[in-house]
């Protein structure tokens, strides 16, 4: 699937940008560098928005295309943020096979977002990932730390609920 | 050289030690396939064509990329080579947009060419989906279409050899595509419109955008003059699309065919260009006496001033304000020549056909229309002239030679030159000499400057003063030497910079040149030598003495570099980001 870009507006403050500046000034020059300074970056904003990626191409004196094209490429770059609270729905064979993909639906309608996407407030963001090892549970999904298994569609509004202040 | 004998398909070769397995094939007479390689640009081994079976190799081997070894067995052509290569065929095949008869680049694209001399029969063998979001149509100068695209990455390298680097593979898997940081459009990041990508790429996936209907409604209106010039590069390779050999110079025929496309008056860009080295000889000259912004650094080459406005912006004084051969040429043809025939410039269609992508970009810049009106409304590269006389059915090998028209079909070796690398720089000292010494030099070869290297360096003794030069050909080259200016670490006076490599004769807008020829011929080379073949021949040799440009000063410019000049001759620049 193509990676997706977030249009969410990119806020930044001070110790972050401090922190990232650190990272790319230990990093210049060294061959190689572009993929720690995005990890790094990632652990600093949680996610990869262009400004970030265009301060450290222009930091590192590499191509923002360069930058892109690695960040697009490996899974664990994201280019959109995670909100406050983070559902991931297995999409795995066996959760597949008992309905994930109507769980993810219903999810999908509720919040209004796709996967890989967050809403607009920052309150959920969501993503389809692959088997967790909890198959006995199928179909399974994840708000942050709490997992939830025996899932059907109905049993969603609940669970969101809960995560909504 | 240290050499090594391997044996290909059981007969025994001595090879350079450091050879890949394809070098040496290739200079040994057999032809290995390939797609992703192209010579000095891209070798990365990534398509998996030029496989061949290695005595003891695990595996079959990457030729492009494996070096020889003494003693090494090669083979090129057995079923297990033959059948991997249908493989890869096949696969390709099943993303690739199967449009052939109506391709731009049928019959002389890479892939179809594989398939025939492959065999291959079942095109749809493994047929799937196709990616989607495939097209970018941004620009006025290039598309592209990755429905056709095989991730060779040619372009990526060749953008990356202009050290432009703005496209590049994005996304992973089946959904890998070259495009642009953030799916951008071409249009909106720092592409210098160099179209280098398009010559590179082996398939139709890229191409220049067409305006070759433009024109012809125009020619068919008629209530429009249609006026077209061609520059000094066009006819050192236009001969390639009908089969002529590389660096056939077919000025002749290439003025009978725009003649019988209906063009109303035939034109010469190097009357401009002519017109070009006065004025830049002039702004030079003031510049050393008036301790003017040096070194000045020529402006001709719109890729190059593109690449100056997005990546130098701070050295946007030290260009010329010339406007180049093209734009001069079109400016005078809707002031001067217009005025002199008693025609209304608004009726005339200014059309110039150009090696080159970027002048489609160029002729859309601000503070290039002259007479109110834009100095070129159409640009057209060698290509799409070459597609008009085919269209119009010109059996062009047969075509009787003729000249430009009087007027500003009148030039001189001094302006033919400016399609290679180190022209500009040669036909500007010519000039400069004699105006300075106020005589006429009788040494007039810069051999210097002259040759396909990429940067070339030389001190002249010019009526008494050491100037010092530099010629640039490719970004990356250009780049080493704007580096040094801008850290104050070069004393150059004039430095003369071509986007592409090797200059315009290798611009984005040529005749493409598939992969294979490439590592046989140096493409660059074989067209400057039509050039400088055809200067060694022609009577005048010397800006100066072009005498319709001594009539077009004497009768409306007044002198070059005056006010008139400068509002008719001369352009301005702009800073934008990257």
């Amino acid at each position: 699937m193509q990676k997706r870009i977030s249009n969410l507006p990119f806020h930044d403050t001070p110790e972050q940008a401090g922190k990232l500046d650190e990272v790319i000034a230990g990093l210049k020059g060294q061959e190689g560098a572009v993929m720690p300074a995005l990890h790094q970056a990632q652990e600093i904003y949680g996610y990869l928005p262009l400004e970030v990626q265009q301060k450290i191409a222009k930091g590192l004196n590499v191509p923002l295309e360069e930058v892109y094209g690695v960040s697009t490429f490996y899974s664990q770059f994201s280019l959109t943020p995670k909100g406050r609270n983070h559902i991931s729905v297995c999409l795995g064979t066996a959760c597949y096979v008992k309905g994930a993909d109507k769980v993810l639906d219903r999810i999908q309608q509720k919040l209004g977002i796709n996967p890989e996407e967050c809403t607009e407030d920052g309150a959920f963001s969501l993503t389809a990932c692959r088997c967790i090892g909890a198959c006995g549970l199928a179909p399974v999904m994840t708000v942050n730390e709490d997992v939830y298994g025996r899932l059907v569609p109905e049993d969603v509004d609940g669970i969101l609920a809960k995560y909504m202040e | 050289m240290d050499m090594v004998n391997i044996k290909i398909n059981g007969v025994s070769y001595d090879v350079p030690a450091d050879a890949t397995i394809l070098e040496a094939a290739r200079t040994a007479g057999i032809d290995i396939p390939t797609l992703c390689f192209l010579k000095d640009i891209n070798q990365i081994g990534a398509c998996r064509m030029c496989m061949v079976e290695v005595k003891g190799a695990r595996s079959l081997v990457a030729a492009c990329v494996y070096p020889v070894n003494d003693g090494m067995e090669v083979f090129t052509n057995s079923p297990k080579v033959q059948q991997s290569r249908r493989m890869t065929l096949e696969l390709l095949l099943s993303v690739h947009e199967r449009k052939c008869l109506t391709c731009d680049r049928s019959g002389n694209c890479e892939l179809q060419k594989l398939c025939n001399d492959m065999g291959i029969e079942e095109e749809e063998r493994f047929a799937g989906d196709l990616p989607q979001n495939i097209t970018d149509v941004s620009t006025p100068y290039l598309e592209r279409n990755n429905a056709k695209c095989i991730l060779c990455r040619r372009c990526v390298a060749a953008c990356q050899n202009q050290h432009v680097s703005v496209i590049g593979a994005n996304n992973r898997g089946f959904d890998t595509q070259i495009g642009c940081a953030f799916e951008a459009k071409l249009n909106d990041v720092s592409c210098v419109a160099c179209g280098q990508c398009i010559v590179s790429c082996p398939t139709g996936a890229l191409r220049e955008k067409d305006n070759t209907q433009e024109v012809i409604d125009a020619i068919n209106d008629p209530e429009k003059i249609v006026i077209v010039q061609t520059a000094p590069a066009v006819r050192a390779a236009l001969g390639e699309e009908f089969g002529l050999p590389i660096g056939t110079n077919v000025e002749g025929k290439m003025a009978a065919a725009l003649r019988r496309l209906g063009f109303d008056k035939v034109f010469d860009t190097d009357f401009g260009a002519d017109m070009t080295i006065m004025e830049e000889a002039t702004e030079f000259i003031h510049r050393v006496q008036n301790g003017g912004t040096l070194p000045m650094i020529t402006s001709c080459s719109p890729g190059w001033v593109k690449f100056c406005e997005h990546y130098y912006p701070d050295l946007l004084d030290n260009l010329s304000t010339c406007k180049s051969p093209q734009n001069m040429t079109g400016a005078l043809i809707k002031t001067w020549y217009a005025q002199k025939e008693g025609i209304d410039p608004s009726k005339i269609v200014s059309v110039s056909v150009m090696p080159c992508t970027a002048k489609k970009f160029e002729i859309k810049r601000d503070d290039e229309n002259a007479a109110g009106l834009p100095d070129v409304d159409i640009s057209l590269t060698t290509r799409e002239l070459a597609k008009m006389i085919k269209k119009a059915q010109l059996n062009f090998n047969r075509l009787p030679d003729e000249k430009f028209d009087d007027s500003m079909g009148v030039s001189t070796g001094a302006a033919v030159i400016f399609g290679a690398t180190g022209g500009v720089m040669e036909a500007a000292l010519r000039t400069a000499a004699d105006v300075l010494t106020g005589e006429p030099q009788d040494s007039i070869d810069y051999e210097e400057v002259r040759g396909t290297e990429g940067i070339k360096e030389a001190v002249y003794k010019v009526a008494g003063m050491d100037v010092k030069v530099a010629v640039a050909s490719g970004l990356s080259n250009a780049n080493k030497i704007l580096e040094k200016i801008r850290a104050g670490e070069a004393d150059y006076h004039f430095v003369e910079i071509m986007c592409c490599p090797g200059g315009c004769v290798n611009g984005g807008g040529q005749p493409i040149v598939s992969s294979t020829e490439r590592s046989f011929t140096d493409v660059k080379a074989a067209r400057a030598k039509a050039l400088y073949d055809q200067d060694k021949a022609m009577p005048l040799r010397k800006s100066h003495e072009n005498p319709v440009l001594k009539k077009c000063y004497e009768e409306f410019l007044g002198e070059p570099g005056s006010h008139k000049a400068h509002e008719i001759l001369h352009t301005t620049y702009v800073k934008r980001g990257y």
